[in-house]
């Protein structure tokens, strides 16, 4: 038998989980929008600003009509920041489990998550280790989900590069983008984790999505600069924007390595964080 | 955008020939979805709808109580091998993400047009849409052939049929950029 306070805490981050899900796959938050607009008013090419008037006017009809803006709605990465009184359980895993099967259900998400091997779909989008959860602790309990859709993720690439050849971070980005092509639904944010391990810079290339895509750093602007030269396009189709923002998350590494991540995201670049209230 | 769209109605005939790359279209009538399973059964046993002048869509949607709630479009490529019998029945266009092959190029040639239609925006597609009916339900939500009236969904022509690819015109030049780009900075990968 649970504590009584175990099970309040249990009920309120399954539910902060599944409203989190269902405003992450509807609505995309603010600095997501304003990138968007200023590019769709920036673009001169008269195919690609067609197609930024479709996405603009998705925008209003998922918002409006309450469905997701995608068909695509993702596999549940979930990131939960824990303050000092809650103890990290098994039962918090299972709270976000919860909400994710809930969301599935109710808003409703298309069931994505199958067993590697067997491709046998789960139906709930949980499975062995999804949700995937990351852990931080923080002053307030906040769950914040991101929704990641499967044409971005399969053209994210990683890399181990030379630890003297600091110059080729930013090729192996615009390269990464050039085999991409209209894929990952360009245009796109790009999430660039340098540094730690081999899994860190990944890990750190998916977390950079959620950092605010309205300001750039000088060298995140040059790698962002580079990648729009090549003229990709929204869609392929080719035009201005191939990629919205760039953003970057490093990491202290070994002298003798250099990983490099990139985590493709399409333009509609999906999370929300909201407060568990207990 | 100074142009208006091209406004057609399925079935298509001869006016889809007078289409170029690049041209906005508002495409009104039925369509079918159709993604791999339903192209493989469609080549073994017959298409099950008058293939003449009709217009298949790469889509696996998202059906709740007979209406269409989420319908953008999948990643064409996958039908690349799956879509010159259907071509050669008298489809006379296709619509999807991210462009075709060259082969599918050559097939649509004096024949039809392959549409884009944005990534991501299902949303505004089902907002044009209505259920009419569906094929080879067993097959599954995203895999079966759904009857599907269109009321003006803004697409553009991505494939004409004169061998004109915006999709392989934009690879070539990022392909010529990258190259002189990677030329005055070396990538360093080992």
């Amino acid at each position: 038998m649970k504590p009584p306070d175990d099970i309040a805490t249990h009920a309120a981050l399954a539910d902060a989980t599944f409203r989190a899900y269902r405003e992450a796959v509807i609505r995309l938050p603010p600095d997501v929008l304003k990138v968007i607009r200023r590019a769709a008013e920036a673009e001169t090419s008269p195919v690609a600003r067609g197609e930024f008037a479709n996405i603009l006017k998705n925008i209003e009809v998922a918002d409006e009509l309450g469905v997701p803006l995608c068909q695509d709605t993702g596999i549940p990465v979930v990131y939960l920041t824990i303050p000092p009184d809650v103890p990290l359980t098994q039962s918090l895993y299972d709270a976000v489990a919860e909400g994710v099967r809930r969301a599935t259900k109710e808003v409703p998400l298309r069931p994505n998550v199958v067993e590697p091997l067997t491709r046998h779909n789960t139906k709930d989008n949980t499975g062995a280790g999804i949700p995937a959860i990351h852990v931080r602790p923080g002053d307030k309990f906040m769950v914040t989900v991101l929704p990641k859709g499967a044409g971005a993720e399969n053209s994210s690439r990683t890399a181990m590069l030379l630890p003297s050849h600091v110059y080729g971070i930013e090729g192996f980005v615009v390269e990464t983008m050039l085999h991409a092509e209209g894929k990952p639904c360009p245009p796109v944010f790009l999430g660039v984790g340098i540094g730690g391990t081999f899994d860190l810079a990944a890990a750190l290339a998916k977390e950079a999505l959620l950092l605010p895509v309205d300001t750039m750093t000088a060298f995140e602007q040059q790698i962002c600069t580079s990648v729009n030269k090549l003229g990709i396009g929204p869609m392929g189709l080719g035009g201005d924007f191939t990629a919205l923002a760039v953003k970057v998350k490093t990491a202290g590494c070994h002298t003798a390595s250099l990983p490099v991540a990139v985590n493709v995201q399409c333009w509609a670049n999906r999370h929300a964080t909201v407060e568990v209230k207990r | 955008m100074s142009t208006r769209p091209v406004q057609l109605r399925t079935p298509l005939g001869e006016e889809v020939l007078a289409l170029h790359a690049g041209d906005r279209v508002e495409l009104s009538g039925i369509v079918y979805t159709a993604r791999d399973e339903a192209h493989l059964r469609m080549q073994e046993k017959g298409i099950p709808f008058d293939p003449r002048g009709a217009v298949i869509y790469h889509c696996g949607p998202v059906i709740q109580d007979n209406k269409v709630i989420a319908a953008g479009p999948t990643t064409s490529a996958r039908m690349n091998e799956l879509s010159g019998f259907l071509i050669e029945k008298g489809v006379r266009g296709l619509i999807g993400k991210g462009g075709m092959g060259e082969n599918v190029r050559e097939q649509l040639r004096g024949k039809g047009v392959y549409f884009a239609f944005t990534g991501g925006c299902a949303a505004l597609a089902s907002s044009h849409m209505f259920l009419k009916g569906v094929f080879y339900e067993d097959l599954g939500m995203a895999e079966a052939i759904w009857v599907i009236e269109l009321d003006r969904l803004p697409l553009v022509v991505g494939i004409d049929a004169h061998g004109n690819d915006i999709f392989e015109a934009a690879r070539i030049n990022a392909g010529k950029v990258f190259r002189s780009y990677s030329a005055t900075t070396c990538t360093g990968r080992q």
